[in-house]
């Protein structure tokens, strides 16, 4: 009696990313992967919680916050949200040409959002607060920092993804690698709301 | 000599690696290295070391690379013991001094938990899973390649403090504020910080890699019910581990900012909490005690139902354990630190919590003796690691439920008492665990079996070696010898305990011996395994020959039960001669790239750098990480094709054709 076996290639009616088995896979990967980043800044808020009041000689946070560039950031990089879900939209679509603009804005959102929280950075070790100052200090450079790099390495990957969809246009694989950079960035953006509320918003109002 | 030279020579090698232990091994690296290189060269196989080894996705050849380097962690760690063992039964004449016992300890455990009990746990899940659910390879065999090679270049940064620049020795857990600049200036801890991270960096991805692999991977009709076990441990490991990890790279990551940036995390002259850090330590350490303890816990589940010839005792409750010990394995981490002093009810919520998973554990010991019960049982090494297992287990996890309870453990928190307990479970469940699936699967990885004879020696010499080591440091523990202390006055009574004590570790270590001589002798004369199902197993690996070819399965076979080889024997549906010439297809496979291998050597050269802070080095590391990165990036040619053609010669070779 010989053997059921499966078979090799089954026919499915998917989205582009996920039409593929292999691709499919490293979809769920990826979810994978954003669950121990979530971790990471699960790690790194309780961390701030526990530092929130450990001033030592350092300044407090309504010293040192100020509410103008902060909203700036958080209009920036929620704009950019709404601009990459537009740009997966259009990869839906198969507009590669929409695709790639929306993928610009949503980089030059992100870049200008880095620019002006590196310039709150910078302005905040010239004035003296320095996370040498104190344990809060540390904590919330450490946070805040670690979410900037990340949107920061966002930046790079798409810049070599728009150079990836230019050159091989929208396929299979290309299409699994822009809507798993979506999902970062949606992450990052998410994480930004956890930090405008319990970092700015406690810091100044509380 | 120049002045840059003379700082190299000073920074590089300090006063405490010139002493003689060091000196011996810088001697013997050396030699080693010369004699690999010499060997290398002169049969002409550095072009089959890159092809076949060093580029290689296949997790079959990751899996064995993973097993050579834990057993040489092993040995590593071994030989540190011994060390530590040799003082304390000469206390009026140490033979090595305090500051080198810091040091000797600390890589000890480190080594043992971070670069031998999980490159052993990976080697195994590398052999098997995808055998096991019918898959052709993991979901991500790249990403598995550079999880490997992360970890071999993080052992590998480890392991050169030694003799470059001074070990770490501030413990395996590195507590500040030993840590701390201000007390501990060399580069020890850097180098303990930076490996760790490096290292982890590549079991977070492994954990994600066997996730997703066991979550999308398996055979059509391999429903989560019929999974076998191993493949339940797998996938609660790999989740453990992706929510264990990444607070201990924070932790990590904040200690090293400490000491390289001059943060304020943990030092307290500004405001820093040290206990933050021992916090997120074990936030991360104790799932890591499951993450080491459930792989075991699967191997034997799969180990006694092969040997007693039955189908594992009630299969679902034991999968409602292995769920439930993963989730409490988070709700435990403060019975580590109770005397830090969060008070009564916070103690008594971490103490009771913690003797809640004696609940799932012992259910997990009453399945096994059940699946015994009645059965033809065959006393092989694998089986007799198993039944050595179950009391030494039960012990050990008597003695930690000992430690939960509060009042206990503030007597006997950081005594020999703890040490017996943790080396009771990490060698009675985790190290035995771990050589059983060795020895139950070498013939499926090397394609014979190992000498049984020689095998049973050297279980009889750990398991003998292993209770006059720890035995003794129970009632050590109680007469309150405390852990980390290199020599004690006679007047207390520890003597002769310690002596005895010494003297089982020795007999561990003939046991070492042995199994690496039963393991050379078995590669030369070791008994062929012809039929590919040597045990008369009954999972799917069973259904494959020895060792097993490139692409695993021929045709990816449909599973009906929950042991799916035995059901297929059962009912006469071998895939053996089962398959007709006609039936093979193309098979698309993962194809060799040195990216994963580079991308470990840049990352290796950044920790070099970062831990002397030399950093022209870390750009030039940093600069070889983003090459590899985008490379990979742009690198679309993943796969090669095997032909029909070559598959049905391989397979008639095999013998596993009609016709």
């Amino acid at each position: 009696m010989s053997l059921p076996v499966a078979e090799e290639n089954l026919e499915q009616h998917l989205p582009l990313e996920f039409s593929d088995e292999k691709e499919s896979i490293k979809i769920t990967g990826f979810w994978m992967f954003l669950v121990t980043d979530v971790l990471i800044f699960g790690s790194l808020f309780s961390s701030y919680a526990v530092y929130r009041s450990a001033f030592a000689q350092g300044p407090t946070p309504n010293q040192l916050f100020t509410f103008g560039p902060v909203i700036l950031e958080t209009l920036l990089l929620l704009t950019s949200s709404f601009t990459i879900g537009l740009a997966i939209y259009a990869m839906r679509k198969q507009n590669k040409k929409a695709l790639m603009a929306w993928l610009v804005v949503t980089l030059l959102l992100g870049a200008g959002f880095v620019t002006s929280e590196v310039h709150d950075f910078v302005g905040y070790v010239a004035s003296g607060a320095t996370w040498h100052q104190s344990g809060f200090l540390s904590a919330f450079f450490f946070l805040v920092g670690t979410h900037g790099a990340h949107v920061t390495f966002g930046i790079l990957w798409a810049v070599t993804l728009l150079i990836q969809v230019a050159r091989r246009g929208l396929t299979p694989i290309t299409a699994r690698k822009l809507f798993t950079f979506s999902l970062y960035w949606h992450f990052l953006d998410i994480v930004w709301i956890f930090i405008f509320t319990f970092v700015y918003l406690n810091g100044k109002i509380v | 000599m120049p002045s840059f030279v003379q700082y190299l020579i000073r920074t590089l090698f300090p006063h405490d690696v010139l002493r003689p232990t060091e000196l011996g091994a810088d001697v013997m690296i050396l030699a080693t290295g010369v004699i690999i290189v010499y060997y290398l060269t002169k049969q002409k196989k550095w072009l089959y070391l890159w092809n076949e080894w060093l580029t290689t996705v296949d997790h079959k050849k990751i899996a064995v690379m993973y097993l050579i380097a834990a057993v040489a962690m092993l040995f590593r760690g071994g030989v540190d013991a011994l060390m530590l063992r040799t003082n304390l039964a000469l206390p009026t004449t140490p033979v090595i001094s305090d500051l080198e016992y810091n040091q000797v300890f600390t890589t000890h455990g480190t080594i043992m938990i971070f670069f031998m009990a999980m490159p052993f746990i990976f080697a195994l899940f590398n052999a098997v899973v995808p055998l096991m659910i019918g898959a052709r390879d993991v979901a991500f065999p790249r990403l598995n390649a550079m999880s490997f090679w992360l970890f071999a270049f993080g052992a590998l940064l480890l392991n050169i403090s030694f003799v470059i620049g001074g070990s770490p020795d501030a413990g395996w857990t590195a507590y500040p504020p030993y840590t701390g600049l201000l007390f501990n200036p060399g580069p020890g801890e850097n180098y303990y910080f930076l490996s760790l991270l490096i290292a982890g960096i590549g079991t977070t991805m492994t954990g994600v890699n066997f996730l997703v692999t066991t979550l999308r991977m398996r055979a059509p009709g391999m429903t989560l019910m019929k999974m076998p076990m191993f493949i339940w441990a797998t996938m609660a490991t790999s989740a453990l581990i992706l929510f264990a990890f990444p607070p201990l790279t924070v932790a990590l990551a904040m200690s090293l900012f400490d000491r390289l940036f001059g943060s304020s995390f943990f030092t307290l002259a500004h405001g820093g909490l040290p206990m933050m850090y021992v916090n997120l330590f074990w936030l991360f350490g104790h799932p890591e005690v499951y993450i080491v303890v459930l792989p075991p816990f699967g191997i034997f589940s799969e180990v006694v139902a092969t040997f007693s010839r039955k189908a594992l005792f009630g299969y679902s409750v034991m999968v409602v354990s292995i769920i439930s010990i993963m989730f409490l394995a988070y709700g435990t981490w403060v019975h580590h630190f109770f005397t830090m002093g969060a008070g009564p009810a916070v103690n008594a919520f971490f103490g009771l919590s913690t003797m809640l998973i004696a609940i799932p554990t012992g259910v997990k010991i009453f399945n096994w003796i059940f699946t015994m019960w009645g059965g033809r049982i065959r006393l092989t090494t694998a089986m007799l690691y198993q039944l050595a297992f179950i009391p030494t287990f039960v012990i050990g996890g008597a003695t930690g439920i000992l430690l939960a309870t509060v009042p206990a453990d503030y007597q006997l928190h950081n005594t020999y008492f703890l040490i017996a307990h943790f080396h009771n479970v990490l060698i009675g469940g985790t190290l035995f665990g771990l050589l059983s699936g060795m020895y139950y699967w070498w013939p499926k990885m090397f394609g014979h079996k190992l000498n049984e004879r020689q095998g049973q020696w050297a279980f009889w010499l750990y398991f003998i070696g292993f209770w006059v080591t720890f035995g003794p440091q129970y009632l050590l523990g109680l007469k309150g010898m405390t852990r980390r202390i290199y020599t004690y006055p006679l007047g207390f009574g520890w003597h002769e305990l310690n002596v005895i004590s010494t003297v089982g570790a020795f007999i561990m270590g003939a046991g070492f011996v042995v199994m690496v001589y039963n393991v050379v002798w078995s590669l030369k004369y070791g008994e062929k395994d012809l039929t590919g199902d040597p045990w008369d197993g009954r999972t799917l690996e069973w259904a494959l020959p020895s060792p097993v070819p490139e692409y695993n399965f021929a045709r990816i076979p449909v599973v009906t039960a929950r042991d799916a080889w035995w059901d297929m024997k059962q009912k006469g549906q071998t895939l053996a001669n089962s398959l007709r010439p006609e039936d093979m297809r193309t098979i698309e496979l993962p194809k060799n790239t040195p990216v994963p291998f580079l991308l470990g050597l840049a990352f290796f050269v950044v920790g070099f750098g970062m831990t002397f802070q030399w950093w022209v080095i870390v750009a030039f590391g940093a600069a070889g990480v983003v090459a590899s990165l985008v490379y990979s990036a742009f690198d679309y040619d993943e796969h090669k094709h095997v032909g029909a053609e070559v598959i049905r010669r391989t397979e008639a070779a095999l013998g596993r054709l009609q016709g």
